[in-house]
């Protein structure tokens, strides 16, 4: 396997010849080639040929959720894996023809669970380019904020989920208590933590409170430490290194080919980020970089993770710094609902509220396909309007659905535990996958 | 196992453009400036582009069923539009029941941060089959097997079309489309029956049984409903 070459730091390779845990440096800064990946081993004669058949899943911790993988294994070696999904379909584009525009925000809760603010912030972007409506400054940087927010809570998720399946639990707790930091953030801003809706059709359902933004940058002061953290504890930990370096490696254009997005194509060496290439919310005017491994393996996606939480919270930074005053939602009585007491003061308002509530905004006819980076890569909704208030095809885009869908490519000729470790390597969420 | 013996070269996006990206203001909801790659798929395909629409200052080009591989083929290998990104695969089906079926395709090009859509309208009553893109993209594997399994439309060309988020013998047919009932064919107790009706060992496709060479080793009734059973709704 590769050349490549990680520091590694002290490390255990177990008892000694005396009996007593050795504790020697691995090595530092060798070749790590023979650690990495272990050669399969030398297959006696007589077992050639006889291949296993190996079921991982449905109901599996390592699965991440509902996903069987039959494996077909040539003694410990994958020679062939088939994915089978749809465990958790649950027909939300179906249902999304019966919603209002509105109504479908609280459905994009539940798809990509992990990032159900990011989805709403999309969803609203796709219906407001649908509707021709431009959302005003203030909104747009508390999307910003609220997206940056959900995505490094799906990261952390991701970081001890993975951490979990590789056999340390401590970033998993560290990881888990810095995303509490950021639900309670959003409870208080929107008062829900996971399904979040926070967002309507031309703004947001509220503005923050008074004194979050303090919450937030304390969040943004001592976020950073807990990164470093979980970095000393993995970046060079020779178990960590040595269960992650050369596994499921996607050269460049075999990922491009394949559909990939997001940190997985990044790894991968492709520097493509919807928010750079394609950006929304005026994130070209924000000053971050785009992380990008050269080695396109577990290990290069563990580190462009944590990289993009780092930009992240620049990103939040930034985003605080300049928040402006002033509305949060369009001057719009066809999308917007007017404030209560006007709604129960004034006609006008009163049958806007009543038109708003009962038939639903009505974009023009036509289609539109808005998509944004997701913690887990391009997530497109696609949405085709026939003037009617319901969209008559709303599709969502999963970039974990398309991610997966490499993974035959990806676990091929490695052992089954590698199969593990490259599975919670693509971040994967069945609610999105299945919709 | 393939050998990687140094890192990758990084690409980055855009490398032949010298547009500097920006977010996307005031954009009108028809009309505006066409894609470049409508004019130059209109000079290369003469004849195969019915309509170009711009919509949300998206460019749709509708083509002929006939010509959309090639179509697709030379807008990816082509060095002045380079569509090497398949973002999408899906399809639409308009509540007016008169309307066709369209087949959607999302392509970008990273090279020139660009973006088309191109789309093959199926007349009702015609049979729903399109020519598959897999031998281009691979990430067209899933999203055709999708699309399959949403709207029943056939990919000629894809080595592994059936169902992927309903079971291989689901007999309800389609369910984006729009005959099909928001609550299914049947009611939740005879849905319950039928579930329990069910034999579980159809769970296991035919693919997965060949691998693992168990199927000769089956008994003869199980062998013969495995074989016999209804694959798709059709």
């Amino acid at each position: 396997m590769g050349k490549r070459t990680v520091e590694v730091e002290l490390s255990t390779t177990g008892m000694g010849l005396d009996g007593k845990p050795q504790r020697v440096p691995l090595f530092v800064g060798g070749d790590p080639a023979g650690l990495a990946v272990a050669a399969p081993p030398a297959m006696e004669p007589e077992l050639e040929g006889e291949h296993m058949l190996i079921n991982i899943g449905p109901q599996h911790p390592a699965t991440h959720g509902v996903l069987r993988l039959v494996l077909e294994m040539d003694g410990e070696t994958i020679v062939r894996c088939i994915p089978h999904v749809g465990y958790l379909h649950c027909g939300f584009e179906k249902i999304g023809e019966y919603r209002q525009y509105n109504q479908i925000i609280p459905w994009t809760d539940r798809e990509d669970y992990l990032n159900s603010i990011g989805n709403n912030v999309a969803f609203a972007l796709g219906a407001e380019r649908l509707f021709g409506i431009d959302i005003t400054p203030r909104c747009t940087v508390l999307r910003v904020i609220a997206a940056e927010l959900s995505r490094i809570a799906s990261h952390l998720v991701w970081m001890g989920t993975t951490c979990i399946d590789i056999g340390a639990f401590t970033p998993f707790l560290w990881g888990f208590q810095e995303r509490e930091n950021v639900y309670n953030l959003l409870e208080g801003w929107v008062g829900a933590r996971l399904t979040t809706s926070a967002t309507r059709v031309g703004g947001m359902a509220a503005d923050i409170p008074d004194n979050w933004l303090e919450g937030l940058q304390g969040f943004i002061r001592t976020f950073p430490k807990t990164i470093d953290e979980c970095e000393r504890m993995l970046t060079k930990n020779a178990i960590w290194v040595g269960r992650t370096v050369g596994l499921g490696v996607m050269a460049p254009d075999e990922a491009i080919n394949h559909g990939l997005s997001g940190p997985l194509l990044r790894a991968s060496g492709v520097a493509y980020d919807v928010r750079k290439d394609f950006p929304y919310l005026d994130y070209e005017t924000y000053d971050f970089d785009v992380p990008v491994g050269t080695a396109g393996d577990v290990y290069d996606r563990f580190l462009v993770r944590v990289e993009e939480m780092r930009q992240s919270v620049r990103i939040l930074d930034q985003a605080v710094k300049r928040l402006p005053d002033g509305p949060i939602n369009i001057d719009d009585p066809r999308v917007i609902l007017p404030p209560k007491h006007k709604a129960t003061n004034e006609m006008e308002s009163m049958i806007h509220h009543f038109k708003n509530v009962m038939e639903g905004p009505r974009p023009p006819i036509g289609e539109c396909y808005v998509a944004v980076e997701s913690p887990k890569g391009e997530k497109g909704y696609y949405m085709v309007s026939d003037g009617t208030s319901k969209p008559s095809r709303w599709r969502i885009r999963p970039p974990s659905f398309v991610n997966l869908s490499a993974i035959p490519k990806m676990v091929e000729g490695h052992l089954l535990s590698d199969v593990i470790a490259i599975n919670a390597s693509i971040d994967i969420v069945m609610g999105e996958i299945d919709r | 196992m393939s050998a990687v013996s140094q890192p990758f070269a990084i690409v980055y996006p855009g490398w032949d453009s010298d547009a500097t990206p920006a977010t996307p203001r005031n954009v009108p909801v028809s009309g505006g400036e066409q894609s470049p790659a409508a004019a130059a798929v209109q000079a290369q395909f003469p004849g195969a582009v019915v309509r170009t629409v711009v919509s949300r200052g998206e460019t749709s080009l509708i083509v002929n069923a006939t010509e959309i591989h090639a179509m697709i083929a030379w807008l990816k290998d082509d060095p002045t539009q380079s569509y090497e990104y398949l973002s999408d695969i899906t399809a639409v089906e308009h509540r007016d029941l008169a309307l066709a079926i369209e087949v959607v395709w999302h392509l970008r090009s990273l090279r020139f941060r660009r973006f088309i859509r191109l789309k093959v309208l199926i007349p009702k009553g015609e049979t729903l089959s399109v020519p598959s893109v897999w031998d281009l993209y691979k990430a067209a594997d899933w999203l055709e097997r999708e699309c399959y399994d949403m709207f029943g439309i056939t990919f000629t060309g894809h080595p592994d079309l059936r169902r992927i988020l309903l079971w291989e013998n689901y007999k309800e047919g389609f369910p984006l489309r729009k005959d099909f009932p928001l609550r299914g064919r049947f009611s939740r107790s005879e849905q319950l029956k039928n579930a329990l009706a069910a034999n579980p060992e159809a769970r296991y496709s035919m693919e997965e049984l060949s691998i693992a060479d168990a199927f000769e080793e089956l008994p003869l009734d199980m062998r013969r409903r495995i074989a016999s059973g209804p694959k798709t709704g059709e």
